[in-house]
């Protein structure tokens, strides 16, 4: 079944009885040629690129509660390709160009809104990086623009400019960066899978990955055990329990990363501003809700849910930037579990057991990285080769210290991203 | 959530900072190898469930070891560091 402007219309006036569930909800199959454990953004896309690009359809994903029930489906949507590193430059920019393909490729409404990324910066030196952080990104064909604070005050005419801790410098701004609908991106990628003969498995928890002779034979689940040639493990903040069962230790912990919408408002932000300075970043959902977050609580939890004092530091840093935003009202806060590695940069690679794959660390930045992560992942399972935008994305990095992707320059440990 | 200090009681969250897993206090030797530095610094059980991490109290100045429930945010115990390793 097809979506289009017409098939719309038609239902409208003909009582909207000719809509069909979007995807099947079969029985899982004694075998498979690929099990992918996780039924999350990635995980279905990884689906979807294993069918469309490889022909590989004999495929299950499982997931333990529903599709798109996790992180994807409570993130704040921010879609971007503003990195400087070289291995997350390339893979962040093949990424926002599978996003901006996204809608026609699927045939669905993901709502992908390219309004803008404004970076601000509050000193000389942070404008110096994010000069360079510019260049780094228009090297890498994307787009990147250094504005002055006339430039800023275009953009976003209600930021305080002139606060005292934090007078605003200017800002870099990525105009094909933007939003997107969080759970339609999940539904969009499930359909596709399914459409290609994926058998999409809801309400189907691993217990164990079995494992002989060094290879991976399949997995024990609580609608019973479905062997496979090769598995896949996608299970973002759970990456070191799911692991555990294939006596892998990742070089991860779960964090807490909380987020906040508030009442729905008319449109009052151009796009999405960030204030990295003081840990905030906020955009306006099509639905009025102002989105907005800030950092990590900082210490290992799976609670899906945060502390006050975070709370009071994301609400403190937005009175800073935007002391319009004291009349309104915070509608919701959630908590996600996010898989932070040490150097804050993500996994996609082999493990030493033959045919188990591991997709993971994608810290608080997985959201944007869905269509990427998903087309690489597919290509290194179906090929056995990295795919060249994500080849960096190595799980031995830490160990040998090659390769160390430290985005935000503070070192390779543990709880400093 | 409130941690309990061993020398000031039961204290706001705010005045502690966190270093991480406890698995710091068991430093390999210089010579054990990669893998147990790898083990050391990188990896980690990453319990959901029972743990026990580190954190600082910033206003006595004592690390102490926390034995805390990452699901459920319970703490169950807490003891000085210097304890631990003695």
């Amino acid at each position: 079944m097809g979506y289009s402007g017409f098939k719309v219309i038609k239902e409208g006036l003909f009582g909207q009885k000719g809509w069909k569930p979007v995807w099947r909800d079969p029985e899982p199959k004694s075998e498979y040629d690929v099990i992918i454990i996780g039924g999350g953004g990635h995980g279905l896309s990884t689906a979807y690129y294993l069918a469309k690009e490889h022909g590989i359809t004999n495929v299950a994903v499982l997931e333990k509660g529903y599709l798109g029930g996790g992180n994807v489906g409570r993130n704040t949507t921010i879609v971007r390709a503003n990195y400087m590193l070289p291995g997350n430059s390339e893979f962040y920019s093949h990424s926002l160009k599978l996003w901006e393909g996204m809608e026609q490729d699927l045939n669905y409404n993901t709502m992908m809104s390219q309004r803008g990324i404004m970076m601000l910066c509050h000193s000389d030196g942070q404008r110096d990086l994010f000069a360079r952080r510019g260049n780094a990104m228009i090297n890498q064909g994307d787009d990147a623009e250094l504005l002055d604070v006339e430039g800023v005050r275009r953009e976003a005419p209600f930021l305080d400019f002139n606060n005292t801790r934090f007078p605003i410098y200017g800002g870099l701004m990525h105009r094909r960066g933007g939003t997107a609908r969080h759970d339609a991106v999940a539904w969009g990628y499930a359909r596709g899978a399914d459409q290609r003969g994926v058998d999409l498995i809801q309400n189907c928890e691993v217990t164990g990955i079995d494992i002989a002779g060094g290879k991976v034979t399949g997995v024990q689940t609580t609608r019973g055990a479905i062997r496979a040639k090769k598995v896949a493990i996608v299970t973002a903040g759970r990456s070191g329990q799911v692991a555990a069962m294939a006596g892998l230790r990742l070089p991860i912990e779960s964090h807490v990363l909380q987020a906040f919408v508030s009442e729905g408002l008319k449109p009052i932000l151009p796009g999405v501003i960030s204030f990295g300075m003081g840990h905030f970043y906020i955009s306006q959902s099509d639905k009025g809700g102002l989105v907005f977050g800030g950092d990590l609580d900082f210490y290992s939890s799976y609670a899906a849910r945060g502390n006050l004092p975070m709370k009071e530091h994301v609400m403190e840093a937005a009175m800073t930037l935007m002391p319009m935003i004291g009349k309104a009202r915070v509608l919701r806060s959630w908590g996600g579990i996010m898989d932070m590695t040490p150097d804050g940069s993500p996994i996609i690679d082999k493990t030493d057991t033959e045919g188990l794959f591991i997709d993971c660390g994608w810290c608080y930045g997985g959201f944007k990285a869905v269509p990427g992560s998903g087309f690489s992942f597919a290509h290194l399972m179906a090929t056995g080769n990295h795919h060249e935008p994500a080849a960096q994305f190595r799980l031995d990095r830490f160990r040998t210290g090659r390769g160390l992707m430290d985005e935000e320059g503070t070192g390779s440990q543990h709880n400093l991203h | 959530m409130r941690i309990t200090c061993p020398h000031c009681g039961e204290r706001d969250r705010r005045e502690f900072t966190y270093q991480g897993d406890a698995l710091a206090l068991n430093r390999p030797a210089v010579d054990a190898g990669t893998a147990a530095w790898d083990d050391y610094l990188h990896n980690r059980d990453n319990p959901a469930g029972d743990t026990r991490d580190l954190w600082y109290h910033d206003p006595c100045g004592t690390w102490i070891a926390v034995d805390r429930n990452t699901v459920t945010h319970a703490i169950t115990g807490s003891t000085p560091v210097a304890k631990v390793t003695s």
